[in-house]
């Protein structure tokens, strides 16, 4: 038992070195988590309690809005930086699930990897609307 | 004082005979005062001499007592009876390996401790008094000058469980303990080694090291204060 030990102690497992990917991403974590207190609450308020409220909430409303002459861009740059913040800070913590719980490293960077297509697709696509919407109606 | 009858359910295991641990109980009469570790030895000198665990000091320094006790990190010598219930359950610390009964394998611990150089560094030739240092640079670091490296924390950290390469709150508690020491020169070098995605940034703010910790040093704070430095001196 000891001179299993003295065996693993020789042969070190693991050499321990920076990662500026991960510092990034917990400060990213950090200010897009305070961000978001502040964005989605107010998502919160305008979508779902204030006028018009969740019952009477329809495709008008959400039209309205993004095509109105006066306000109509800075809604569509709220929905956007919604969009970012809120999808980068989740996409990131199911990463965050994946380092810790699939130990498998080829699973991993599978799971990885698929994760940031997904990501990567979806952010493109809202981003895509937001920007060229038009109304035909 | 009047005596009260508990069971001690203990996780045993014989690597000679077990395949996997099994419980035991053990009823015994303790004082509310008694320790935890005093029911251990009582059952270890009278009615079961196979029990094995490890002790030393007995007054919560030494640190070779670490254990988990109603399912919560404690040292035996540091927990009363009457701060418990009337059946309590007592295991080894969770993500080592188990050499026998409540005795775990404490080497991939102490490989984690000795890679963050835990040690003064300071290549200037020594003073011919001492390393000057102001109480208030003292002060900056006292709360991990505490630890006894009893492993409570690290052992009840689930990303360390999740992965054992993780360094570990302890190993980062000593780390921390020598970073912000204003008499040492290698606080880069350390930083460097913690900033490995297997170094701090495997917390995730669990919080169950400080709640583990027998010398409540404030670890979760502390390794908040080695991730924030390390952003400042990138930034
Ligand atoms: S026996 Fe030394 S800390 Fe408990």
């Amino acid at each position: 038992m000891i001179g299993e030990s003295i065996v693993r102690q020789a042969a070190a497992r693991k050499s321990y070195r920076g990662n500026l990917f991960e510092l990034y991403a917990w400060f990213f974590m950090r200010v897009s988590g305070v961000i978001l207190g502040i964005i989605v609450l107010a998502h919160l308020m305008y979508q779902h309690f204030g006028t018009p409220g969740v019952a009477g909430i329809k495709w008008d409303t959400i039209v309205g809005r993004w095509t109105d002459p006066q306000m109509g861009t800075a809604w569509r740059i709220f929905d956007l930086i919604l969009l970012i913040f809120a999808f980068t800070h989740g996409s990131n913590g199911v990463r965050y699930v994946l380092e810790d719980y699939v130990p498998d490293r080829a699973w991993r960077t599978l799971l990885k990897t698929l994760l940031f297509l997904v990501y990567l697709i979806l952010l493109l696509a809202g981003s895509y609307i937001i920007f060229s919407f038009k109304t035909a109606i | 004082m009047e005596k009260s009858k508990v069971t001690l359910k203990i996780k045993r295991f014989n690597p000679e005979v077990d395949k996997t641990p099994h419980w035991e109980n053990y009823a015994i009469e303790v004082e509310p005062t008694d320790r935890i570790l005093d029911g251990l030895n009582y059952i270890k000198w009278y009615q079961d001499g196979t029990l094995s665990f490890r002790r030393s000091c007995a007054h919560g320094i030494c640190g070779s007592d670490a254990m988990r006790i109603n399912g919560r990190n404690r040292l035996a010598c540091k927990v009363l009876f009457k701060e418990m219930g009337a059946t309590i359950s007592v295991e080894p610390i969770a993500g080592l390996p188990v050499l026998k009964d409540l005795i775990v394998d404490m080497e991939l611990f102490m490989e984690h401790y000795r890679a963050v150089l835990p040690y003064l560094i300071n290549d200037d030739p020594p003073p011919p008094t001492e390393r000057y240092q102001s109480p208030a640079d003292r002060a900056r670091f006292d709360d991990t000058t505490k630890c006894i490296l009893c492993a409570c924390c690290t052992t009840s950290c689930p990303s360390f469980w999740a992965k054992e390469d993780y360094l570990g709150p302890a190993a980062i508690v000593q780390a921390h303990r020598f970073i912000f020491d204003s008499r040492d020169q290698a606080a880069d070098k350390r930083l460097e080694i913690l900033s490995d995605s297997d170094g701090v940034w495997r917390c995730r703010t669990i919080f169950n090291c400080t709640d583990a910790c027998p010398r409540n040093i404030e670890v979760t704070r502390a390794i908040g204060e080695v991730k924030q430095e390390m952003l400042f001196r990138k930034m």
